[in-house]
């Protein structure tokens, strides 16, 4: 294929919201038949700018040419008409569909369904056997696994014979042997010419899998280059602004005894699923133990149930001492009172009131804390005083503390959590995806608070769906699949690859 | 006892002229809900309906007029609904409480000031009704053994409005699971982003719900008052609205499970009419007030969620908001 036009050029694309500068004076080309990265950290403006190609804003200023030709996208139709297709990070897929359903929906042929469902079947077949995108037709969504979903996600764009194909960041919720089967398919689309835009934090997948790589920092492209020429750390400086510091910095754990110990811990939700299968897990004082596991396998049920906001049975100790699992004494404000500090993994359902300002966020969970309190009042003035100081040791930004925590950005909101159970200095912290949504920069910071508690000689149980991050954070690691652990490991003595298999519940 | 006397024949003939305006508005719920934009407002929209549709045929001796003006009526009271919940994205229970405000008073205050006879409208008479009609060989076949009543009581004898109400529960389901419309409705109601990233207009989608609803609730309200009764009075509907909205909850959002849904529901309200054949059956006497009652109570029995888990569709009630 000679390529003389790029399959998608944009030109000085700039998007304000209000005072916020989302985009700014933004050039890319993308040359057909390549994948091309980009990356940027929260906030960079990436998924702005993508919004844009697909048609859901409008650019302030700025070109699109797809091959060459000068195009005006007002609308998603505009898009797709283009040849543009978009596989969101959240699907847009209707869920109770059927696969075939949601790959027409949008695009049938005619008022009727029936020639719709049958040629969409048709070229199904044909779209599986050239990319190797095999799906049940007739399965529904809900019934189908999130890599499977994906699939259909990617097929939708097909169907529409997209060309080229904008992936938001599409590995967070899928297993690494899922990943690594998303980025097969994704080589097989590039050997059939079609070009791809993948959007992601994740420095690896870039320098695994594209051709040529975009950085953008606070709405600006700081850089394109070949991937081939650049390195992890170099696009992580470009990102960030500063070199940083990719590895955590800690030494080897020092266990003490043991603070946290469950025994055979049982959890049945709403649905009277049992999401716990007997956990049988210990922490010991000055070390961190890692959860890993793909999303929905029990780690939000075991942290719900030790932060005190789910039943359970079974036993559980805290530094021999048992805690109750059901009943009056089994809620968060109980678990605080035992020393135990949760920073929860939904930090902005869980973790904080958005519309409340920072002090007021400070003092949740402990504003029975006689230091907070004057009789039945609230001592307003020492809770202020107290979250000026916890701004400043966290480096808050900005230090404002009436602003509301909606308008703080994902890192400074989980500074804010962090500050307020770190310091109150527990037996036993409870953490849920510590950096989720959180940027590089604000990352780096997080984790050595973190195992700055632990060289303290606190226990710190930490989940996340980052296998990256477990392995570089925690002592070690367990791997929870179907509301059991999988398996323990030395983190020293494990890797991404054995870790993956657990995760799919696959060995012990 | 004797408890086919329960299914006299002229209990199941008012059953479903009872039910056909609880169908309707039910339908019309089903369109809006299944839409994704919660209607409690089906009330209001009969009762205008009602109204205006026999206040027009009052004044021109036209009943098809006075349907046109019913339906007018509710397709206005949708449009503020529409506007609303999905241009202006309010809260769509308010919106429907104030509709139905809305169309209690109205109702009552225009009548009073158009025909000053205490906020009804005049008895209609002639063309100003759905008159019976007797479908062919309903009198040959009436002689026939037990099916010939069945047809020509039964099934015959009906204004066109009841068949309308029926030939829409095939029509529905037809237009929700056999054609594009049908199932970009249903993906709205379910996941909306899904279609406004698929290329397809959100509030278009939702706009057209809601104007089905209206339509359909307006061939209920001019039924009631043209059709069932020969004339508006205060509050005719009688929380046929709320019924509607039960049975569908009942119905599981499902065109033939509301045929169903409705049918019970209207068997209770022609029940309650022969309370002589009921102590025939059952051998003793049941008060009336409790047979009155029964509808309702069989409401608030399957709003309080005893008949099965019913799962709404997942983003009814919310306005869509696109996503950064």
């Amino acid at each position: 294929m000679t390529a003389t036009h790029p399959a998608i050029e944009l030109k000085g694309i700039s998007k304000a919201f209000g005072p916020v500068q989302a985009n700014k004076d933004i050039s890319i080309r993308v040359m057909p038949g390549t994948i091309h990265g980009i990356i940027g950290e929260n906030g960079a403006g990436k998924s702005t700018l993508m919004s844009i190609l697909y048609g859901f804003y409008k650019a302030d200023a700025g070109e699109v040419f797809i091959s060459g030709q000068k195009t005006e996208i007002p609308d998603s139709q505009a898009a797709i008409a283009a040849g543009i297709g978009m596989v969101f990070q959240h699907f847009k897929l209707v869920e109770n569909f059927t696969v075939l359903e949601n790959i027409i929906l949008g695009a049938e042929d005619g008022g009727f369904l029936k020639p719709s469902l049958a040629k969409a079947r048709k070229s199904l077949v044909e779209l599986a056997a050239e990319y190797e995108l095999n799906v049940d037709p007739d399965a529904r969504i809900e019934e189908i696994g999130v890599g499977m979903q994906q699939r259909v996600e990617i097929l939708k764009a097909l169907y529409r014979q997209a060309d080229i194909l904008i992936l938001d960041e599409p590995t967070g919720v899928l297993t690494p042997a899922e990943a690594d089967q998303l980025f097969r398919i994704l080589g097989r689309l590039r050997e059939e010419g079609k070009t791809i835009i993948l959007i992601t934090h994740k420095l690896r997948e870039i320098m695994d899998t594209t051709d040529t790589v975009s950085v953008m920092r606070r709405g600006e492209m700081t850089a394109t280059v070949k991937t081939s020429e650049t390195s992890p750390e170099q696009l992580a400086e470009l990102m960030v602004g500063r070199k940083v510091l990719l590895r955590v910095d800690k030494t080897p754990a020092a266990p003490g005894p043991v603070v946290l110990d469950i025994q055979n811990l049982r959890v049945v939700d709403d649905q009277k699923v049992e999401r716990l299968r007997g956990i049988d897990l210990q922490v010991r004082a000055g070390e961190i133990l890692g959860i890993a596991g793909v999303a929905g396998n029990g780690q939000s049920e075991l942290l719900e149930v030790l932060g005190g906001y789910a039943d359970g049975t079974g036993t559980v100790t805290l530094n021999g001492q048992p805690i109750d699992l059901t009943g009056k004494y089994s809620d968060g404000r109980s678990r605080r009172d035992n020393g135990i500090a949760h920073v929860p993994e939904d930090r902005q359902r869980e973790g904080l009131i958005m519309d409340f300002a920072a002090w007021e966020n400070t003092a949740f969970g402990y504003h029975r804390d006689p230091a907070y309190t004057s009789g039945m009042l609230s001592n307003n003035a020492a809770i202020k005083t107290e979250t000026q100081a916890k701004m400043d040791r966290f480096d808050v930004r900005p230090p404002n503390l009436q602003l509301a925590a909606k308008n703080f950005s994902g890192g400074n909101q989980q500074k804010i959590v962090l500050a307020r159970e770190i310091e109150r200095n527990p037996d036993l912290l409870l953490v849920g995806q510590p950096t989720r949504g959180v940027d590089i920069g604000a990352i780096e910071f997080i984790h050595q608070q973190i195992v700055a508690l632990r060289d303290q000689g606190k226990a710190i149980l930490l989940v996340s769906v980052e296998l990256e991050e477990i392995l570089s954070l925690a002592d070690r690691v367990a791997v929870m699949f179907d509301g059991r652990i999988m398996g323990e490991r030395l983190s020293q003595d494990t890797d991404e690859k054995e870790l993956g298999l657990l995760m799919a519940g696959v060995g012990a | 006892m004797n408890f086919l006397a329960l299914f006299d024949l002229s209990v199941l003939d008012s059953t479903v002229r009872l039910a056909v305006p609880l169908l309707l508005a039910c339908l019309a719920g089903l369109f809006s809900e299944r839409g994704g934009i919660f209607d409690i407002g089906l009330e209001g929209k009969m009762l205008a309906a009602a109204f205006f549709s026999a206040a027009i045929a009052a004044t021109t001796g036209s009943v098809w007029i006075g349907l046109l003006a019913g339906i007018g009526a509710s397709l206005t009271l949708s449009a503020i609904h529409g506007v609303a919940s999905i241009t202006f994205r309010g809260n769509q229970l308010i919106s429907g409480v104030a509709i139905n405000f809305l169309a209690a008073g109205l109702t009552v205050l225009i009548a009073q000031s158009w025909f000053q006879q205490g906020g009804r409208t005049p008895s209609l008479i002639g063309g100003g009704r759905f008159e019976p009609i007797t479908l062919p060989f309903a009198d040959a076949l009436s002689t026939v053994p037990f099916l010939g009543p069945l047809y020509s009581e039964l099934i015959s004898g009906h204004s066109i409005l009841v068949y309308v109400a029926l030939l829409c529960v095939p029509g529905t389901w037809y237009i929700l699971f056999r054609t594009r419309f049908g199932l970009r409705l249903r993906a709205v109601g379910e996941n909306p982003a899904a279609v406004d990233t698929a290329g397809v207009s959100v509030v278009g989608l939702r706009f057209a719900a809601v104007g089905i609803c209206g339509v359909l609730c307006g061939i209920a309200g001019a039924y009631l008052a043209t059709g069932l009764q020969a004339g508006f009075v205060k509050d005719m509907t009688a929380g046929r609205g709320f019924i509607a909205l039960a049975a569908l909850i009942f119905a599981k959002w499902r065109p033939w499970h509301a045929l169903w849904a409705t049918l019970l529901f209207g068997y209770l309200q022609a029940i309650a009419l022969r309370p002589d054949i009921i102590e025939g059956a059952l051998g003793f006497k049941v008060q009336v007030q409790l047979l009155d009652a029964m509808p309702y109570i069989l409401t608030v029995v399957i709003l309080a969620g005893f008949v099965g888990k019913a799962i709404p569709p997942r983003a009814g009630g919310e306005p869509y908001v696109k996503e950064r």
